[in-house]
């Protein structure tokens, strides 16, 4: 399926907390924008793509929409993991013939206090979490302070590793009018001496709490040559699920800090014309800046455990650094909507309508969740 | 008064025996009733043989802390009121590989935010206790 398919239209709502619409609303109106963006019509729309997790359901978004008979819709489930995946699904279906023009999209209300899944969980615990949520271990970011803790321990990574990450995003953002955090400079005192939310992570270690929706529409490349936007091929995708992995707990196998982009890299490169060595710019999922090191290493941008040193020198920071990352500002710092706002970066680097533009960029990877089922699209434009 | 902490649904019938064995003063491992593989958590088939058959073996409850975190609020209400608080995951010295989430407490009733975490230190060696809450005995960690 390389360069079969493209994306060929980009849209989202405001990004930002308190919004009043429900979350099926937002999607109506993210996937709207992005159909408008490729100079289509609604009803030319006959294949859904969409997060297990996502609250208004495929019969929703094609009634409020209009759009035509759907002969493809799928779910991916895992979260964070997602992102890359449903858009990578979308794709799979326009290439095999399943339908014509695809929507994949993610809109979610996180910003009030009480929509934090971790203050909903249940008293009463089955399956896999009852072996870490009654000792305390009762938050995404208690799971993977732990898994950090192991990584400093091993590979020496530090608390100045983990603020080059949340520093690069935050300059990032505060360059895009979208982001969140755009007016909010961050300096390195402000990290060192920020709260504790698990140690050894501080407040700026974790994503933002964000209410929004962002979607896209992928066609056939053939298609996406007579549309409004300039094509951002699917150049190559690919999902997984490592043996033995455990969803965020990930203590139980032989090699925990060996996580899901590991896996996911040597299919994702595999199917790949370039390697790490020609990729110029990425968007790496970051709901916790731990993961952006995991994922270098897995991704194959440096050695294993050598992601936390490869922050250092601004590598991570546009416009010199070795790999600009997280060119809008990320989860850390322009949104967090489980990552899909990475994707739709993704896609403004390949159109070179970035507000960190990276000049070189013929490819752009991006990825979706470490920690959890993931996935990962590389584009070229 | 119930304590508000999270626990396990002791309905959950593949994890029973192994509460069932917390209550007696036991830390049990699943393994395979074919080929003798441990595995943690508990589940129905044996990755590497494929037999449902499966057995609970005692442990002699020593390992070392793995890795450790320090839970600051935002927290449910009762888990808030111990923060900062720690917990471990300590590596069975029988079988390395089989992991369990803690916590590190002074003695089996202890508090869960009485130990110093600024001297919790990866690799060294603890030993197990118990300690009941509310309808659950959960398996807690000293220092050998």
């Amino acid at each position: 399926m390389k360069d079969a398919t493209a994306v060929v239209g980009i849209g989202q709502t405001a990004l930002g907390k308190g919004l009043a619409d429900s979350e099926l609303a937002l999607a109506c109106q993210a996937i709207s924008a992005a159909i408008d963006d490729a100079g289509l019509s609604p009803a030319e729309v006959d294949g859904l793509s969409m997060f297990s997790m996502e609250e208004g359901r495929e019969v929703e978004i094609a009634r409020n929409l209009g759009l035509g008979d759907i002969t493809f819709f799928s779910e991916v489930g895992y979260g964070g993991g997602a992102g890359c995946g449903v858009v990578g699904q979308a794709a799979m279906a326009v290439a095999s013939g399943q339908c014509r023009v695809a929507v994949a999209w993610r809109a979610r209300k996180r910003a009030a206090k009480t929509s934090r899944p971790w203050a909903q969980v249940s008293r009463h615990i089955t399956g896999h979490w009852q072996w870490s949520r009654p000792f305390g271990v009762v938050r995404p970011v208690d799971e993977i302070a732990m898994l950090t803790r192991r990584y400093m321990h091993e590979f020496g990574a530090t608390r100045e590793h983990l603020a080059n990450v949340a520093l690069a995003f935050r300059k990032h953002a505060n360059r895009n009018p979208l982001a969140t955090m755009q007016d909010k400079p961050l300096t390195r005192e402000q990290y060192m001496e920020a709260r504790w939310i698990s140690e050894p992570l501080c407040l700026y270690d974790n994503c933002l709490e964000t209410d929004g929706a962002l979607a896209v529409v992928i066609t056939s490349a053939a298609r996406a040559r007579d549309l409004a936007q300039p094509p951002v091929y699917v150049h190559a995708f690919a999902q997984s699920i490592p043996q033995q992995h455990q969803v965020m707990t990930n203590y139980f196998c032989a090699d925990p800090l060996l996580g899901p982009s590991h896996a996911c890299a040597r299919l994702l490169w595999a199917r790949a014309d370039v390697t790490p060595e020609d990729v110029r710019v990425a968007q790496i999922y970051d709901a916790f800046s731990p993961l952006v090191p995991l994922s270098l290493e897995g991704y194959g941008f440096c050695a294993r455990g050598e992601g936390a040193a490869f922050t250092e020198n601004g590598a991570l920071e546009w416009p010199n650094g070795r790999l600009p990352t997280n060119t809008s500002g990320g989860g850390m710092s322009e949104a967090y909507v489980h990552g899909f706002n990475l994707v739709l970066e993704g896609v403004r680097q390949c159109r070179g309508t970035s507000t960190s533009q990276v000049e070189s960029a013929e490819h752009c990877l991006v990825t979706s969740g470490e920690g959890v089922p993931t996935s990962a699209i590389l584009f070229r434009r | 008064m119930e304590s508000g902490l999270l626990l396990p649904d002791l309905d959950d019938e593949v994890a029973a025996p192994f509460w069932a064995g917390t209550a007696r003063g036991e830390l049990l491992v699943q393994a395979c009733g074919a080929c003798a593989t441990w595995r943690m958590p508990p589940r129905p088939m044996c990755p590497r043989c494929r037999s449902l058959e499966h057995l609970w073996v005692p442990t002699d409850g020593r390992g070392t802390i793995w890795s450790y975190v320090v839970p600051h609020p935002p927290l449910l209400p009762a888990y808030a009121e111990l923060a900062p608080y720690n917990a471990i995951v300590v590596a069975l010295d029988e079988e390395p590989t089989i992991r369990f989430v803690g916590n590190l407490v002074s003695e089996a009733y202890g508090p869960i935010h009485e130990v110093d975490p600024s001297t919790i230190v990866i690799g060294e060696p603890v030993r197990v206790v118990f300690a009941q809450v509310d309808d659950v005995t959960l398996p807690r960690w000293v220092r050998a």
